[in-house]
């Protein structure tokens, strides 16, 4: 009964808040939002908002960041899954990304400020131990107007994403036969796996790859900690008309939202004809038939930039745990002068205020989101739908392609206009929003591929449909629906724009909290938060883990591996 | 699956967001300051959400520590809405006026002054006058402060109460800078002899702000002309002098002026790291503070420039449609007692100067204000000086809007 209703409605909450949200912008774009005292259409906001100065490399700098992140996460993971494929050390590396995976964006850029920093950790050991300047050096690393580091720090999210579509697609790419029959056919490994595997793995990823450049291009909390600000990116700009106290800024905000959507799209279709390019280019490359491609070369390069890869993880995290147990550190040290446990005691009161809202936030739209999975996914089932891919899957993408700020400043337009704004279950439902996707991806391969005969027979035995759900698939299912939660968890607790557009400040996280002090302020401080951001996910994950292999310590025929 | 039931499921999903929107509110009735015992019984209950800047821990341990206070005193539970900028609470004002929530307010107080108040005053967005009826109010120094009665030029009118002041002051590591310039010409020929080693925030910030208004009333033909309203008559000619500063100035800053920092906190922590030499404040005893907690070096001294430096007082006010006026009128007198002004003014804390006047306490108050110590890098009162007046609101918007123009595209 109630899983009759949940694909509709499952699709309702993906599409219809990005939907009513840029309806929300389009209006007041031109210059329609009689709540504001303004019902006649204009161009005004348009001619406000191309007469910005500064516009043009605002836009310029969000669509080199956009493609920059996504060239780079791409091109390191084709090279290091072509050069490592059936290696050991790839089992390595898949072991060490999925962790990544969990961690914030905002965490991972703070990490990597305190890294890059003229005097983050890099030039704190060169100028300590290895002779550097005693001076941290006047560049810019750190807010460079071309969005550099901003690019460095999605990439390190962006590469382990990836890589795991990566691996998702393998078995539906039939990796092993068409490499065998690639070997056999004298192709070395990697030119092999680039003509024969890639091609079909490509195919199944388009739509992460564009959500990786559409959430790039759109992306306002790293660059808000690591991007360009004279002028800042476009989405920053957007963030900043918003909360400015002159109205008719928001008139702009919401043109420069609807030009947002139009870069997007735009930066989507020169994607796409890439694709056609590069499809076109490497279909003669494949008939070239060459036998041998940088077979020597490309894995000691992937040797490198994994090794680059996992040093700058490991100082970011190394600088967080440093920093956040610190009482002086002066440049150049390489390790703080002293130690205390104070930063965390004296935050504690705020820290556990923060992590219950992030918590409760994030449990609740995780719950939601995985209640309207599996009844989604058992209609499915109860139907005898068995299409391979479901029919939605496409629409699961619409939240991560769609900019953020475009849809979400509409949305916050519309939750002031209803007097929703700041409630609780207006954040929730912001959240929701990007937290179902990723719950549904996760969930939806283990539980399509239950054998449906454990269903029959349990029908078979006369128990009604929802036994059947609730004693055998579902406990069988226990350590994907737990992973899910756990995933949908992470997501939620990263959410920064969602928060404080429909929270505002009503609703603080430990997301919200460690981009506010992040943009100015102690590192002592920033640190506990940042370490926070990683610590939560990850002991859900853990949890996620742990908690079938004691629910099934008694069943031999549940072993999890 | 009827169409019509996906419609019903729609309209109970709004249904239930709209109720969840209208819990927090049971608005009270517009209190009369001048009965305060009736404020006080009003005031009993309520939670104030006063939305205050956050950007200073030391701040924002003092507000919790009025928060118990009025607690346990008032049984009125505040809750600081931590903002980065105080404009983003009179946008939420704006927006909610604009969509017709005239009472039931998110925001009951506002941290603000300057422009923000004179853009809420302008545009009937605040409630009263209230603040020159609130008890304490009377032991305000209003004879030798005249900014508590004038936020940067504009009569408060009873509008706003004052909490806190504030004046620059300059701070500098002296192992590394024995002699420090000071006058902003001096300053102006270090940078160039030390270039990389000053900085100030950006100008979207109050400091960085403050410190381009420091620089315009310094080099200004005129000072008078300031405390008017800015105009295109004469804007270029009053501001030229600032202008040719900063285009020398500019090109020896800390990252030659691409990067600025964001804010106070920040720009303290790249003296901490040793980034920069020179740097600047709001509130003179911010650098001893910064000492206590290790942030910064123990040489770390701070001075004014030798023709005064501008100074000012910050305000708390209430937006019109503020959902618990009783509750936030009671926090404001408190924040203006002795008790509360002598725990901000804590060498150890927040270390901001009181807005009363000594010979209106009780001597015991007195007292312990005269008992108080002083930082170890704070300057006295009278090596503080008289400080220069803010100038109108429009120099600060003007000049802000400008700067961009010319500097903060690069």
């Amino acid at each position: 009964m109630l899983a009759r209703f949940a694909p509709a409605l499952t699709i309702a909450i993906l599409i219809g808040p990005v939907f009513a949200g840029l309806a929300g912008v389009l209006a007041p774009a031109f210059g329609y939002l009689p709540a504001l005292g303004r019902s006649e259409l204009s161009l005004d906001p348009w001619r406000a908002l191309f007469s910005t100065p500064g516009l043009t490399q605002s836009i310029a700098v969000s669509l080199f960041i956009g493609f920059g992140s996504t060239a780079i996460s791409l091109a390191f993971v084709i090279l290091v899954a072509a050069a490592g494929e059936g290696t050991r050390a790839f089992a390595l590396v898949r072991r060490l990304l999925s962790p990544l995976l969990a961690v914030p964006h905002v965490a991972v850029a703070i990490g990597l400020a305190f890294v890059i920093a003229p005097s983050g950790l890099v030039f704190r050991i060169w100028g300590g131990w290895l002779g550097g300047p005693q001076i941290p050096p006047d560049i810019l690393i750190v807010n460079d107007p071309y969005g550099l580091s901003v690019i460095a720090a999605l990439a390190l999210k962006e590469i382990p994403f990836l890589f795991l579509m990566v691996l998702a697609a393998k078995p539906q790419a039939d990796v092993e036969r068409s490499m065998m029959l690639a070997r056999s056919m004298g192709y070395g490994r990697v030119a092999g796996w680039l003509k024969a595997v890639w091609p079909r793995i490509y195919a199944q990823i388009r739509l992460p790859v564009l959500a990786v450049l559409a959430y790039g291009l759109s992306v306002v909390d790293v660059a808000l900690v690591l991007g360009p600000n004279t002028p800042p990116t476009l989405p920053v700009q957007i963030l900043k008309w918003i909360n400015d106290p002159d109205l008719s800024l928001r008139f702009q905000a919401s043109a420069a939202a609807v030009l947002q959507i139009g870069l997007v799209a735009i930066a989507i279709a020169v994607w796409i004809a890439l694709e056609k390019i590069a499809g076109r280019a490497g279909r003669r490359w494949i008939e070239g038939g060459r036998r041998r491609w940088f077979e020597r070369s490309a894995p000691i390069a992937a040797s490198v930039v994994s090794g680059l890869y996992g040093t700058a993880a490991v100082l970011a995290a190394t600088a967080l745990l440093l920093w956040s147990i610190a009482r002086g550190w002066r440049y150049p040290d390489p390790t703080p002068s002293s130690y205390t446990l104070e930063n965390w005691t004296r935050e504690s009161p705020r820290a556990a205020e923060l992590v219950t809202n992030s918590l409760l936030i994030g449990l609740t739209a995780a719950v939601i989101a995985l209640v309207l999975t599996i009844l989604s996914l058992e209609n499915e089932t109860r139907r005898g739908e068995r299409r391979r891919g479901w029919q939605g899957l496409e629409l699961l993408y619409v939240p991560l392609v769609a900019p953020q700020i475009s849809f979400l400043l509409g949305l916050q337009i519309l939750s002031i206009w209803l007097g929703v704004d700041e409630s609780f279950a207006a954040v929730v439902f912001a959240h929701l929003v990007f937290v179902l996707p990723y719950v549904f991806l996760s969930i939806s391969d283990p539980w399509r591929a239950v054998d449906p005969r454990y269903r029959h027979v349990a029908l078979g035995l006369g128990v009604s449909e929802n036994k059947a759900l609730l004693t055998t698939r579902l406990p069988m299912l226990l350590p994907a629906v737990l992973s899910a939660l756990a995933l949908g968890l992470a997501v939620s607790i990263g959410q920064y724009l969602a928060t404080v557009l429909i929270a505002g400040a009503r609703w603080p996280t430990i997301t919200t909290e460690a981009v506010t002090l992040a943009s100015g302020g102690d590192r002592r401080i920033i640190a506990v938060y940042a370490v926070l951001q990683m610590l939560l996910p990850f002991v859900a994950f853990w949890l996620a883990l742990a908690a079938p292999r004691l629910a099934f310590r008694n069943r031999r025929g549940m072993g999890v591996s | 699956m009827t169409a019509m039931r996906r419609f019903r499921l729609a309209g109970a999903i709004v249904a239930a967001l709209v109720w969840a929107g209208g819990l927090n509110a049971a608005a009270d009735v517009s209190p009369e300051p001048k009965n305060w015992s009736e404020v006080e019984a009003a005031a009993q209950g309520q939670t104030v959400y006063w939305y205050a800047w956050a950007g200073e821990r030391l701040i924002n341990d003092h507000i919790a520590w009025v928060g118990e206070q009025v607690q346990a005193r008032y049984g009125v539970t505040l809750e600081h809405v931590k903002i980065s900028a105080t404009s983003e609470a009179v946008s939420k004002v704006v927006a909610e006026k604009a969509a017709g929530r005239d009472d039931d307010g998110a925001v009951d107080l506002i941290w603000i002054n300057g422009p923000n108040f004179a853009a809420m005053k302008e545009n009937d967005l605040l409630f009263g006058p209230w603040a020159e009826d609130l008890p304490n109010f009377a032991l305000v120094d209003v004879e030798n402060k005249p900014a508590v009665l004038n936020d940067f030029t504009i009569p408060t009118d009873g509008l706003e109460a004052p909490w806190n002041m504030a004046q620059i002051v300059f701070y500098y590591d002296s192992a590394r800078v024995p002699e420090p310039p000071r006058t902003a010409q001096a300053l102006l020929e270090w940078a160039q002899a030390n270039p990389g080693r000053f900085a100030f925030p950006t100008p979207e910030d109050f400091l960085g702000a403050t410190f381009l208004k420091q620089v315009l009333v310094e080099l200004a033909p005129d000072q008078s002309r300031l405390q008017e309203e800015a105009s295109d008559f004469d804007f270029d000619e009053i501001t030229a002098p600032l202008w040719a500063y900063l285009d020398v100035l500019t090109p020896n800053l800390w990252r030659k002026g691409q990067a600025y920092p964001a804010n106070s906190s920040e720009l303290r922590r790249l003296l901490g790291d040793g980034e920069i030499d020179i740097g600047l404040a709001f509130n003179p005893a911010e650098a001893s503070a910064a000492i206590a907690k290790d942030e910064i070096p123990d040489t770390v001294r701070t001075l004014v420039f030798e023709g005064g430096t501008i100074g000012n007082a910050s305000f708390i006010a209430i937006p019109y449609n503020a959902a618990h006026k009783a509750g936030a009128m009671v926090v404001a007198n408190f924040l203006m007692s002795p008790e509360a002004q002598l725990d901000k003014q804590r060498p150890d804390g927040f270390g901001g100067f009181t807005v009363l006047a000594m010979d209106k306490l009780s001597p015991e108050d007195r007292a312990a204000f005269e008992a108080q110590p002083r930082g170890v890098a704070t300057l006295s009162p009278e090596e503080l000086g008289a400080h220069l007046p803010e100038p109108h609101p429009s120099w600060m918007t003007r000049v802000g809007k400008a700067w961009k123009e010319r500097y903060g595209l690069r």
